[in-house]
């Protein structure tokens, strides 16, 4: 099979370019992921992340044949050749396929990802009807590997002040939670004409989202909030 | 650097966008259709289009949507592209005096004794 791969090593001083590679490998119930390790033990210069190998940690996130995907779960035999394989867009390059991943995180602590509670510690669980824990459905199963929030032009032109998809539907995920007590400070937070309302709903982050959530539909549900409380 | 965001606006912007959206695709679709059905006119058949005060009205209450609207979207554009404040400031103003200086003629237009 043929692939394209985008190669940079700033430590060598040269301009990044694209790589040719010929593998000789079967695409019969083989993820992209396998074929990148392989290429990678003939040359171990080739960096990329990757670790569960089941879709479940999110590190192999990169842009294939123009769309952010995770490697390991993107069968071989789907993908017209050359197979081109570029690092995730909008993200600075450290090297190969391979991003500083540090903007994202900063936006998604930006939202403090944790359940706000000042209620005395029980001591037992907090308990949720089965109607309130249903609203976490579609929010909670994200596993940060970025690919919605670089498929977004808004994360590309404002990376510093956009909170992005993937840190607004974690957002949503606890401003929905019966258990957090902090909605109002949550919708303070994100209610800023960068933070929130830099999103115009063009979905590329419903098209990228290897776990099938819709970012777009929680953030409408921010926005419906936001509008409940104003009028 | 420190980044000053929490506005705590946008929302009033995003609804008005929304609002004056719904106005323009029910406005604009009835507009032409007025127009169409008139087709083809002279000038003074022209002006008749314009003499009933209710089509002034809401030829100017349509052109006022289309002017908001005009300005949240163009507004985005320039906050996504133009990241020196004092350029996107000179930008804002240049859209606002062009959109309200379109309606304010527009209006002088339309009541004018021709």
């Amino acid at each position: 099979m043929k692939f394209r791969l985008y190669r940079y090593n700033p430590e060598s001083g040269k301009q990044p370019y694209m790589q040719d590679v010929e593998l000789d490998i079967d695409p019969a119930g083989r993820m992209l992921l396998d074929a990148l390790l392989a290429i990678k033990a003939r040359d171990e210069t080739l960096s990329l992340r990757r670790s569960c190998r089941e879709g479940v940690c999110g590190s192999d996130a990169m842009n294939v044949n123009g769309r952010n995907r995770l490697a390991c779960i993107t069968p071989l035999g789907e993908l017209s050749e050359p197979i081109e394989i570029r690092p995730l867009p909008g993200l600075p390059v450290i090297r190969d396929l391979i991003v500083d991943m540090e903007p994202f995180y900063r936006q998604y602590r930006s939202i403090k990802p944790w359940l706000i509670n000042d209620d005395p510690v029980p001591e037992t669980e907090r308990p949720q009807s089965p109607e309130d824990r249903a609203l976490l459905d579609g929010a909670y199963e994200c596993i940060l590997c970025a690919c919605c929030t670089t498929a977004c032009p808004s994360f590309w032109w404002n990376p510093d002040k956009f909170v992005g998809p993937a840190g607004l539907l974690q957002a949503y995920r606890f401003i929905a939670d019966s258990r957090d007590e902090a909605m109002a400070a949550r919708l303070d937070n994100l209610e800023d004409p960068y933070r929130l309302y830099r999103c115009r709903g063009i979905m590329n982050c419903v098209d990228a989202c290897p776990k099938g959530l819709n970012p777009t539909e929680a953030i409408g549900r921010i926005k419906a909030l936001l509008v409940k409380r104003r009028v | 650097m420190k980044l000053a965001v929490g506005a705590h606006t946008g929302t009033g912007t995003w609804l008005m966008q929304r609002a004056t959206a719904i106005v323009l695709s029910l406005a604009l679709p009835g507009l032409t259709i007025h127009f169409m059905l008139a087709w083809p006119v002279d000038f003074a058949g022209w002006q008749a289009l314009f003499a009933p005060l209710w089509m002034r009205v809401l030829l100017l209450l349509t052109v006022l949507a289309l002017a908001l609207h005009a300005w949240v979207g163009v507004r985005d554009i320039l906050m996504d592209y133009v990241h020196f404040t004092g350029l996107r400031l000179a930008l804002y103003l240049a859209v606002i005096i062009t959109l309200a200086g379109s309606v304010a003629w527009l209006a002088a237009v339309l009541w004018s004794q021709a």
